[in-house]
């Protein structure tokens, strides 16, 4: 979805994106660094200044307008956390089939409702509290900087923003640039789980491993280890644990980063990856090393 | 929110979910009187946000004064795992046939509530056996689901019917308080054949609290943890002596674990969130600047957008300022980091290319200077 038709010189047709809160403090200065990075924006919403532009962006009063104008099916969010349930709703509603949810503090149960609402619309939801998608070189729907991120052939699926950079900056300073990196969000509930993003790249043909950044808390990372021993998957994949060392019972940061009794804990995590025969790196700088051990031995 | 023991159990009392008879108080002279009402035999209970209280001391008998005045003080000033009682919970001491342990939380992979319930309470959560899961949805457990948990849990008639009423008030309570955990362990069976919540522990979604004024009251917040959240920042004080600073929940605890695999101790977890700027970093240093057990600062930046060299200014004004007289160890990955360092040549803070380094370079510090 992210990837348009390929064009007759092999690049990529490229895919229109919504900016809803394109002129609020932090959407405005990310819609400035997406265009930059070439991302295709056509639109963005703010009530009340519909009419308008913000970098010769046109700017409308709902999405609705903004889709029957664009034909758009993405669009990110930058709205306050109490907002963003409407902001939600009314993107599903105008026929949005992509939404990344960039704000952070989104109430867990309108959470649950706006995927509630993206599914009944056969749409996906990335976040609440993602850093976005990057595809390098091709796409960027998302708050992260460009500098780590290099094309290639490497998938790296994150909880955590600034681990996503500094890993894929890691990676890329070791020759492994990246065909796919998202953030799932630190949230308890994600909109795109840790297995369902797996699953959007997992039969890509150019792809050459996958890179996991968990962090305490919740059971994404045990699932998706399960779900890698169930379908025999092959490739390279390495992880990475933040919070091995994180007391219990305290929220570290993210909403999601909790341990609860044993549920959540580092060690359930280290003890499944190991199970499904994926190493976890100690340190972010570890992962390329890791990853270059796998990849080899194929 | 993590609510304490007597805060939860306010919670079942408004949903008329039964409880022992029980007050709560934290100094002697209230609890006295408090004794006076409850009566002898009772118990007293540590108020700790945190398991394993009974093991630790902190359940304490009371069948006279001589046994209150002398626990009374001891559990008041006791720690549970690093935890300082709050408070001191007073109840009257049940007559119980059983121990049932009873849970809803919010199932992160699923996206449901699921219930947790079993025969064999009264052990926390990891040692409970013979474990009876269901996922129940989003809205309140249906009379026949209830029902079904109840005869799986072997009770019939009378109990049965009270622990299909215990249960859907449980499932009302969580999804309008946004609790992601609700707990009742032990739940016990009267000689009586009724239940009565013993324990209770709540956990409530933060995000939510905008709209539950009603919880505020239980809200738990050192002054420093206040002004972090102020500023948009997450802060977990802990008790070594060296601050962990960082932009990411993520990177921190990243940072944080290096530390501790090196033998470094955090005096606390602060994350300044996604972006760092010169406000952020300054606004971090005051914060840490009234933390006395501080004998250093770990900083663990990833630029990206922002230039190194506005954090590194952030740092000389610190210093100009006399807001700190710390040395600080930092790693700032980003834009013009060679420049940065030029900026910082005279001064306490020594920034290096890999936060390994800087790491290796706090924990001699700290170690040297005891």
């Amino acid at each position: 979805m992210l990837k348009g038709d390929k064009n007759k010189d092999g690049t990529y047709e490229k895919q229109p994106v919504i900016v809803q809160g394109i002129t609020g403090k932090f959407g405005s200065v990310h819609t400035k660094l997406m265009l930059e990075y070439g991302t295709n924006i056509v639109a963005g919403v703010t009530p009340g200044k519909g009419g308008q532009k913000f970098e010769d962006v046109p700017i409308y009063e709902t999405v609705t307008e903004a889709v029957s104008a664009t034909g758009a099916k993405i669009s990110i969010v930058f709205v306050p956390a109490k907002f963003f349930l409407n902001a939600a709703k009314e993107a599903f509603e105008a026929g949005i089939k992509l939404l990344v949810a960039i704000p952070e503090h989104v109430p867990v149960r309108d959470t649950m409702q706006a995927i509630e609402i993206a599914k009944q619309n056969n749409a996906i939801m990335v976040g609440p509290n993602t850093p976005g998608i990057i595809i390098p070189n091709l796409i960027k729907i998302g708050i992260m900087p460009a500098s780590p991120f290099a094309e290639g052939n490497i998938a790296v699926l994150s909880k955590s923003g600034t681990l996503l950079y500094e890993i894929s900056n890691s990676l890329t300073t070791s020759g492994f640039g990246q065909i796919f990196t998202l953030g799932i969000g630190g949230d308890p509930i994600n909109g795109t789980r840790m297995i369902d993003a797996f699953d959007m790249i997992k039969d890509k043909s150019e792809l050459d491993g996958i890179v996991i950044v968990g962090e305490i808390g919740g059971e994404a990372e045990e699932t998706l280890a399960q779900h890698i021993i169930d379908i025999e998957f092959k490739k390279p994949i390495v992880a990475y644990i933040a919070g091995r060392k994180a007391p219990r019972e305290k929220r570290m940061g993210h909403a999601g980063a909790i341990i609860m009794g044993n549920y959540g804990s580092a060690e359930s995590k280290i003890a499944m990856f190991s199970k499904a025969n994926i190493p976890v790196a100690k340190r972010p700088t570890e992962v390329p090393i890791l990853l270059a051990g796998k990849i080899r031995k194929k | 929110m993590r609510l304490l023991e007597y805060q939860a159990k306010e919670l079942f009392k408004e949903y008329n979910i039964n409880t022992p008879d029980s007050i709560s108080s934290t100094d002697i002279e209230k609890g006295r009187q408090d004794a006076k009402k409850i009566g002898y035999p009772f118990v007293i209970k540590a108020q700790v946000p945190v398991g394993g209280r009974g093991k630790a001391g902190g359940i304490q008998k009371c069948h006279n004064e001589d046994e209150f005045e002398l626990n009374y003080p001891q559990v008041l000033n006791m720690s549970i795992k690093g935890e300082k009682t709050r408070a001191i919970l007073l109840e009257k001491m049940s007559e119980y046939e059983k121990e049932i342990y009873l849970s809803l939380f919010l199932n992160r992979s699923k996206r449901c509530y699921t219930v947790i319930a079993s025969a064999d309470g009264g052990v926390e959560i990891e040692s409970v056996k013979n474990q009876i899961i269901r996922d129940v949805g989003l809205g309140e457990v249906s009379k026949k689901i209830a029902a079904e948990i109840a005869k799986e849990i072997g009770f019939d008639g009378a109990t049965s019917t009270h622990f299909v009423d215990i249960l859907q008030k449980l499932s009302k309570l969580t999804i309008e308080k946004e609790a992601e955990l609700t707990e009742i362990n032990p739940l016990v069976v009267l000689k009586d054949g009724s239940l009565l919540a013993l324990d209770g522990k709540i956990m409530t979604d933060d995000n939510s609290n905008f709209r539950h004024n009603e919880l505020l009251k239980y809200r738990e917040q050192t002054e420093l943890e206040a002004k972090a959240e102020k500023s948009g920042f997450s802060l977990v004080e802990l008790d070594g002596n060296i601050a962990v600073v960082g932009n990411g929940a993520g990177l921190v605890m990243s940072t944080f674990d290096m530390l501790s695999d090196n033998g470094g101790k955090p005096a606390c977890f602060l994350d300044v969130g996604g972006g760092a700027t010169e406000e952020s970093v300054y606004e971090a240093l005051t914060l840490i600047s009234k933390m006395k057990k501080v004998k250093a600062i770990l900083v663990n930046l990833y630029g990206g957008i922002v230039k190194t060299t506005i954090v590194a200014s952030a740092f000389i004004k610190a210093y100009d300022n006399n807001l700190i007289d710390l040395p600080v160890y930092a790693r700032l990955m980003g834009a013009e980091a060679d420049k940065s360092k030029i900026m910082l040549k005279d001064t306490k803070t020594k920034m290096f290319d890999s936060v390994e380094q800087a790491i290796n370079g706090v924990v001699m510090e700290v170690t040297k200077t005891g």
